[in-house]
């Protein structure tokens, strides 16, 4: 069983984008404590916080690929999981400021205090225990999925109508984090975090290890993702993708098999999220916003729809180029460059980066005649 | 830098046209008023305290914009003149006056005796002060005086109200005085009991919040019957109010429910017509609104005087702009990507990004003044609500548009193979129609209308390279709600959702109220996964 599942990573693809992910940790890990400030080598802190951010994005461009390369969802709720993972992530850091907080507060957080609140809403507490706070980055992006997709599912709403309700929800629940009235510091959202886990979050060793558990949380996405479109379950959700009647006509589920791999990829998503809030140092409603989970969408477009290491790469390539662009002279272009790639991709690249890499490959070792089919994106079904 | 100086040029002369018509109004109704104040100057020369008294009145009736200042001054001792009356000056702090024009002086002029007043003649003056707006020239003026004076409920100021009222033309001003009379009477604890029934029955016939707390202290009153009046009143007033609140609600409504209309039904023939999700459709109405603001600019640089025609020169332009950036898209990128909705709406956002940053470009990023003509601006009031003259344009406005596009699909050839296409794409072509140049006129329509929507929107929200974002979400709700491919789902979707927004509003507030919205309409597609009105068909999957 587990040799057959472990079989599913003996691909090249696996084999390269696991390697890489290796060689990264061990580089910026030892780039970063060992290598001297001065030297050619050296990995300055700031560097390892924006890769870990964007090795998130990729957790959860990987996610969302999940969903819609291979289950044909294309959900536009994707940032409102991962930001409500983060805002988990960040209640806990909240908690842990303890008395340190401008207004010295032992229990209320700073914005609290500010609002006039007298004692901490129901919903804050447990917060201040890193396993509950772990257990609510899994679980409240998980139910709401659940919910979401129990409803959106059995009553076979599909393809762009699923996506305008999932925006919707996403900009729902954008407006709600905005008021003050809910308790998550409203517009300022929560940042000002000191320690997690008593350790101090600025110190370079925690951003270290920071940083070492998004690669392995990214890595272990990857692996179940990966087991998950390998195994006959992923060719159930293939067939939904390509001909959900007539996967339904065969008496299989549809709507099961389509929560399953919904909630599951909400759940990463939320995990991102929770990575994401301590490497980036806040969390407020923008996240929420809809054009996030569109540009999530386009990461996985970009790196090719449907293969996993191509979302990751596209997430991670996009991200790139917007550091690059958005600080310095290019700033005023970067929507050019952006809308242009979400423009240029649609049309020259549908099965993205790596999708038509491997084409070529492909085509170009005639010993292996056959392209491997699992992840390529058909034609849509009548 | 051109750009700005010739804005500012277009600006600066019509500010000089308005001012110079300003001028030619004041020097006319200035005569008079002049005339009517050399008269109080003569009655002051005479200095005698009758004749004094006369002279309040005079002044107090005059109109003129110093007549307060005047009348404080004269309470004071402050106003001072020659013997002859032919210099008369009023001294407020240090600083001396002309009593004729109101206009500052040097210093004070010589040969000069103050006038001078009783006890009697300052109460003349008080009275004559509270009053003294009651008695201005324009009639919007009285008339919120009136409603100041019921508001205060001064009850000294009954028997110069009483004056007011035999002397008042305006049919409106004087119905609103008679109203003020009324509530001071009721205010007055020496009114007799007939005179405060009838105060009574007045405000009850007036229905409105103020009248209602001019009606209470009645339903203390000593005597029953006036009591009992009193309370059915109140009652009755009440009933009104909460009446006239739900008519204010659906009046809301109605007009958030026609902006969502225009915002949405372009994005209705689209995604009806072709399935194509459109997402830089509010960047559509925002080239719309651009195009307003371009078209006001030009009238403001080159006919200041005909200003008031640039909506109506705006609205076709803002058609042919928006229509041809959507046939564009259409042809440049769309047409590739039928039968790929997905990847049409990644493709379509990516359009949106671009048109949003070379308008910010181009305009910058703030927000750019579009100013509204003069029928746009002001409003009346209709059975209680108050009705502003750019919503109700604006609703109008709605119902044309989506009453000729209702036309066009109905009766034009492209209309009758616009619907074909809609029903049966494959069959259509089949029988001959192109469906290309379907699609791309269709898209080119929709487009169109936003732009006509970004006219209207440009009147009641900020011009912004943002506003189109702003409007995306609701547009895709009101369809999905109404049901793809039928314009009357779209049309009661709108309305229904303005509405029912409106009413939420009062109790949830804006936000949750529109949080709330958000949430049914979720709900609402698991029931009704094809909308509201959902076009019938064989397939198994739409």
């Amino acid at each position: 069983m587990i040799t057959r599942h472990l079989a599913s990573l003996s691909d090249t693809g696996s084999r390269i984008f696991l390697a890489v992910l290796a060689l990264l940790a061990l580089y910026v890990a030892v780039g970063n404590l060992l290598v001297p400030e001065g030297s050619a080598f050296h990995v300055p802190p700031h560097v390892v916080a924006l890769i870990g951010k964007y090795l998130c994005f990729a957790i959860l461009a990987v996610a969302l690929d999940l969903v819609w390369g291979y289950c044909g969802i294309l959900s536009l709720g994707h940032a409102a999981f991962f930001a409500l993972g983060g805002y988990a992530m960040g209640m806990y850091l909240m908690r842990q400021i303890g008395s340190r907080g401008v207004y010295g507060d032992p229990v209320l957080p700073d914005f609290m205090v500010f609002l006039n609140w007298q004692e901490l809403p129901w919903f804050w507490h447990g917060f201040d225990y890193f396993a509950f706070a772990l257990l609510m980055v899994v679980l409240v992006p998980g139910v709401l999925a659940f919910c979401f997709g129990w409803l959106t599912f059995r009553s076979r709403v599909t393809g762009v109508y699923l996506s305008i309700i999932s925006q919707a929800m996403t900009y729902a629940l954008l407006l709600a984090f905005f008021r003050n009235e809910m308790g998550f510091g409203g517009n300022n959202g929560l940042t000002d975090f000191k320690d997690i886990l008593g350790f101090d979050i600025q110190a370079a060793g925690t951003r270290v290890a920071l940083f070492l558990a998004t690669v392995l949380l990214l890595a272990l996405t990857y692996v179940v993702a990966r087991m998950m479109v390998t195994s006959t379950y992923g060719k159930v959700i293939t067939a939904v993708r390509d001909a959900e009647s007539r996967a339904r006509f065969l008496g299989y589920r549809v709507e099961n098999y389509k929560l399953l791999a919904f909630v599951v990829s909400a759940c990463m998503a939320g995990l991102a999220g929770a990575l994401y809030v301590p490497q980036v140092g806040i969390i407020n409603p923008s996240e929420f916003q809809p054009a996030n989970s569109i540009e999530a969408v386009v990461w996985v477009a970009v790196g090719g729809r449907g293969t996993l290491t191509g979302a990751a790469l596209g997430a991670v390539t996009i991200n790139f180029l917007k550091t690059t662009f958005t600080t310095g002279a290019l700033a005023p272009y970067w929507l050019f460059v952006l809308g242009g790639t979400f423009i240029l991709s649609t049309l020259f690249l549908p099965k993205g980066m790596v999708g038509t890499a491997a084409e070529l490959w492909h085509r170009y070792r005639p010993g292996k005649a056959k392209p491997s089919s699992s992840g390529a994106v058909p034609q849509a079904a009548e | 830098m051109h750009r700005a100086s010739r804005y500012i040029a277009g600006l600066v002369s019509a500010g000089l046209v308005s001012f110079l018509i300003a001028l030619g109004t004041y020097s006319a109704t200035s005569a008079a008023q002049e005339a009517s104040l050399d008269q109080a100057i003569e009655l002051l020369a005479a200095r005698s305290y009758a004749r004094t008294v006369e002279a309040v009145e005079v002044i107090a009736t005059s109109g003129v914009d110093h007549a307060p200042a005047l009348l404080t001054a004269l309470t004071k001792r402050r106003v001072y003149l020659s013997k002859d009356g032919a210099t008369a000056v009023y001294r407020t702090g240090r600083n001396y006056f002309d009593l004729r024009t109101g206009e500052p002086l040097k210093g004070r002029p010589d040969g000069v005796k103050g006038a001078r007043v009783n006890n009697r003649i300052r109460g003349e003056i008080k009275a004559a002060l509270g009053t003294l707006q009651l008695r201005a020239k324009d009639p919007a003026k009285r008339l919120s005086a009136a409603e100041e004076v019921m508001h205060n409920k001064d009850t000294s100021v009954l028997p110069a109200l009483e004056k007011v009222i035999a002397k008042e033309r305006d049919a409106t001003v004087k119905q609103t005085l008679i109203e003020t009379r009324a509530a001071l009477i009721i205010a007055d604890a020496k009114s007799t009991k007939a005179d405060k029934l009838d105060a009574i029955t007045i405000l009850e016939a007036r229905g409105k919040q103020d009248a209602l707390v001019a009606l209470r202290p009645a339903l203390q009153d000593s005597d029953a019957e006036v009591a009992a009046a009193a309370g059915s009143a109140v009652k009755s007033v009440e009933a009104w109010l909460a009446m006239a609140e739900n008519f204010q609600n659906v009046w809301y409504g109605l007009s958030l429910g026609s902006v969502l209309l225009l915002a949405a039904i372009g994005l209705a023939i689209t995604f009806g017509v072709m399935g194509v999700i459109n997402m830089a459709h509010g960047e559509m109405v925002m080239l719309g609104a651009y195009t307003t603001f371009v078209v006001q600019e030009m009238f403001r640089t080159y006919l200041p005087e005909a200003f008031d025609l640039s909506l109506p020169v705006a609205i076709p332009l803002a058609f042919l702009v928006a229509g041809a950036v959507g046939i564009a898209i259409e042809r440049g990128v769309i047409r590739y990507l039928y039968g790929r909705p997905l990847e049409t709406l990644l493709a379509t956002w990516g359009i949106s990004l671009i048109l949003q940053q070379a308008v910010r470009t181009v305009f910058g990023p703030t927000n750019r003044e579009v100013g509204a003509p003069s029928y746009m601006s002001g409003g009346f009031e209709f059975l209680g609500l108050a009705i502003t003259y750019n919503r109700l344009w604006i609703i109008v406005f709605t119902l044309v548009v989506f009453a000729c596009l209702l036309l066009v699909l109905r009766y034009s050839a492209l209309g009758l193979q616009m619907r074909a296409v809609t029903q049966n794409r494959r069959m259509a072509a089949s029988m001959g129609i192109r469906t290309g140049y379907v699609d791309a006129m269709t898209f080119g329509l929709g487009s169109g209308i936003a732009g006509i929507a970004g006219v209207a929107l440009s009147q009641i929200d900020n011009v912004s390279p943002n506003l189109g974002q702003n409007y995306i979400i609701d547009s895709f709700m009101v369809v999905v709600f109404g049901g793809v491919g039928s314009l009357w789902g779209t049309f009661v979707s709108a309305m229904a959702l303005g509405v029912t927004n409106k009413f939420l509003e009062p109790w949830a507030g804006a936000v949750l109220a529109k949080i709330m919205i958000l949430v049914l309409l979720i709900l609402f597609i698991q029931k009704r996964p094809r909308g509201l009105f959902a076009l019938k068909g064989r397939a198994v999957e739409a």
